[in-house]
């Protein structure tokens, strides 16, 4: 993003563009220092200029800036977000289970239980292939519309089944990737131990895999709690659907900048929480990363994956 | 089995013709092998000789490609033997320790009791609590393993595998991946077991403490037993001349 375009398009000291300078502790100089902050001045300036003098900028401005539809909008939007965490945190919770057993089922070994892992693949690929809007409607409007008794018509059950649905399947690739990652012999030895196979991935393997993929897991719900507002198109009044309704009715775009701010708002400390957690494992070495490592260990504990 | 008289003549392990190949590779060829309750088996022989893979055909890690395993009376190699019983009567440690790195100490060595046997957690800690403190662990019980040494996290390898009571220990190389100086106290843990009386198979580079500690020493050449018997006579006046050639090389190592 434009975030770090400063340090890299200004004539900046080799050190502070490097990816790496987040990691370091912080020894700028006066002198970089000045640079950066004349860098960033020049190059934000320049992208606002351009758009104030753009020929179509007072219409914009008009259509997408207005501060007293802001201002009167912002009440009824914000609120209707609600719905958007409600259905981000229970869809949540099914996901981190289903594609847990997802991922469960696809590691299972053995010829036996081939059927169980095809069954497992074929639900992965099915939810991966198709774009997930698809399959919203699909459940939103398909199942209750066959009117079958004791199934129910809310569109917002419906759209947490489908949410449901598509995350599991990349939540589950994930899972299987932590569980890919722990060496063999762990699991050999749980076993040489005596325990089973389901004894050895329940307590052996499962918890140093989660711990690796916590990152990544992150990464998806990110991902989660941007496409809550799909199930707008299943008639679900939640905060993408309120901004139109707000939009249609002053026939002005602002609405929709007060949905983008209260995105910004909710992601972007979720994804600098990421990118934290990413660096703190690197940070650890390769002795001890994600879960080989004592410190990693206690972290474990605290999450309460001991 | 047999009579109750024979019971105890009766063989804590045997081995009767073990063929185990990996794809056209046939690394044991015809094993036979019987160990006498509390009797201490080293097995030596060159990297590849098949040392390992005897250890891990008896602990039921790799199928077997012919012949049968009987341990304490029950043939171990029988097509519908219920596998994890089985395991839970031989302790096996490895080179590489294989500690769970997620828990400390006590959780490693009460995990398989716990899950297993359905020992009582109060129970089974202070089982544990008492194999640390015989081997000079007590201090660690809290520890994660990699705040332990080499030679620390293998002792606690092999108390892992006694907390499961094992009849049978099964030690594959556990000082190889060691540091010269931690390879004493490991060596020390296992002399005070064989002192008293475990049964073992260990397969090992250290001829000293094979000559030292052994009943008797198998060197396995090429996947079969070449040579077997007291540990004065295999190292003192071998009969074959690849364990003389294989003896001659250790010693030029300076490991003898």
């Amino acid at each position: 993003m434009t975030g770090t375009a400063p340090g890299n398009t200004g004539a900046v000291p080799p050190g502070l563009g490097q990816p790496t300078a987040r990691r370091r502790p912080r020894r700028y100089s006066g002198r970089s220092l000045a640079i950066a902050a004349i860098s960033t001045v020049v190059f934000f300036g320049t992208l606002g200029l351009i758009a104030v003098n753009s020929p179509g900028w007072e219409q914009v401005r008009r259509s997408f800036l207005d501060v007293d539809n802001f201002i009167e909008s912002a009440p009824s939007i914000i609120g209707r977000f609600e719905v958007n965490v409600r259905l981000f945190l229970i869809a949540e919770v099914l996901i981190l289970g289903l594609g847990l057993v997802l991922a469960v089922m696809r590691s299972l070994p053995g010829p036996a239980l081939f059927p169980v892992r095809l069954l497992a693949t074929m639900y992965v690929d099915l939810f991966r292939a198709v774009p997930g809007i698809l399959i919203i409607f699909l459940m939103g409007l398909a199942i209750p519309g066959m009117r079958i008794p004791g199934v129910p018509n809310d569109p917002f059950f419906w759209g947490v089944v489908a949410l449901t649905l598509i995350y599991s399947a990349y939540v589950s690739e994930v899972y299987r990737a932590g569980i890919e990652s722990v060496h063999p012999s762990q699991a050999a030895a749980a076993r040489s131990l005596g325990l089973s196979q389901i004894q050895a991935l329940r307590h052996v393997v499962l918890p140093q895999a989660v711990r690796r993929v916590i990152p990544p897991l992150l990464n998806d719900f990110i991902g989660l709690q941007k496409d809550t507002v799909l199930i707008s198109f299943i008639g679900v009044v939640e905060i993408f659907r309120q901004s139109q309704i707000r939009q249609s009715a002053t026939f002005n775009f602002t609405p929709y900048l007060v949905t983008a701010l209260v995105f910004l708002v909710v992601t972007i400390p979720l994804a600098r929480f990421t990118d934290w957690l990413v660096g703190r494992q690197r940070n650890q070495g390769p002795g001890s990363q994600a879960g080989g490592g004592s410190r990693a260990a206690r972290r474990g504990r605290v999450w309460g994956f001991r | 089995m047999g009579l109750p008289l024979n019971a105890s003549r009766e063989p804590a392990l045997a081995i009767d013709g073990l063929w185990k190949s990996f794809g056209t590779l046939e690394v044991l060829r015809g094993i036979d092998l019987r160990v006498r309750e509390h009797e201490v088996v080293c097995v030596i022989g060159a990297s590849g000789s098949g040392k390992s893979t005897l250890l891990r055909c008896i602990n039921l890690t790799e199928p077997i490609d012919e012949g049968r395993i009987v341990l304490g009376g029950e043939e171990i190699t029988a097509p519908d033997v219920d596998v994890d019983r089985i395991r839970r009567g031989i302790g096996i440690v490895f080179q590489a320790y294989n500690l769970f790195p997620h828990m400390p100490v006590i959780d490693n060595i009460t995990l398989a009791p716990r899950r297993v046997l359905r020992l009582r957690r109060a129970e089974a800690e202070s089982q544990a609590v008492e194999l640390l403190e015989r081997f000079g662990l007590a201090e660690k019980r809290d520890a994660y393993p990699d705040s332990l040494s080499g030679g620390q996290q293998q002792r606690v390898a092999i108390v892992r595998a006694l907390a499961m009571r094992p009849r049978l220990m099964l030690l594959d190389e556990v000082t190889s991946a060691l540091d010269p100086e931690l390879v004493a106290e490991v060596l020390n843990v296992i002399r005070e077991l064989a002192a008293e009386g475990m049964t073992m198979v260990i397969a090992t580079h250290e001829m000293a403490f094979a000559r030292d500690i052994a009943h008797r020493v198998l060197f396995l050449d090429g996947g079969t037993i070449l040579e077997e018997g007291p540990p004065a006579a295999i190292f003192s006046s071998p009969r074959e001349p690849r364990t003389r050639e294989f003896l001659q090389r250790i010693i030029d190592a300076g490991r003898l």
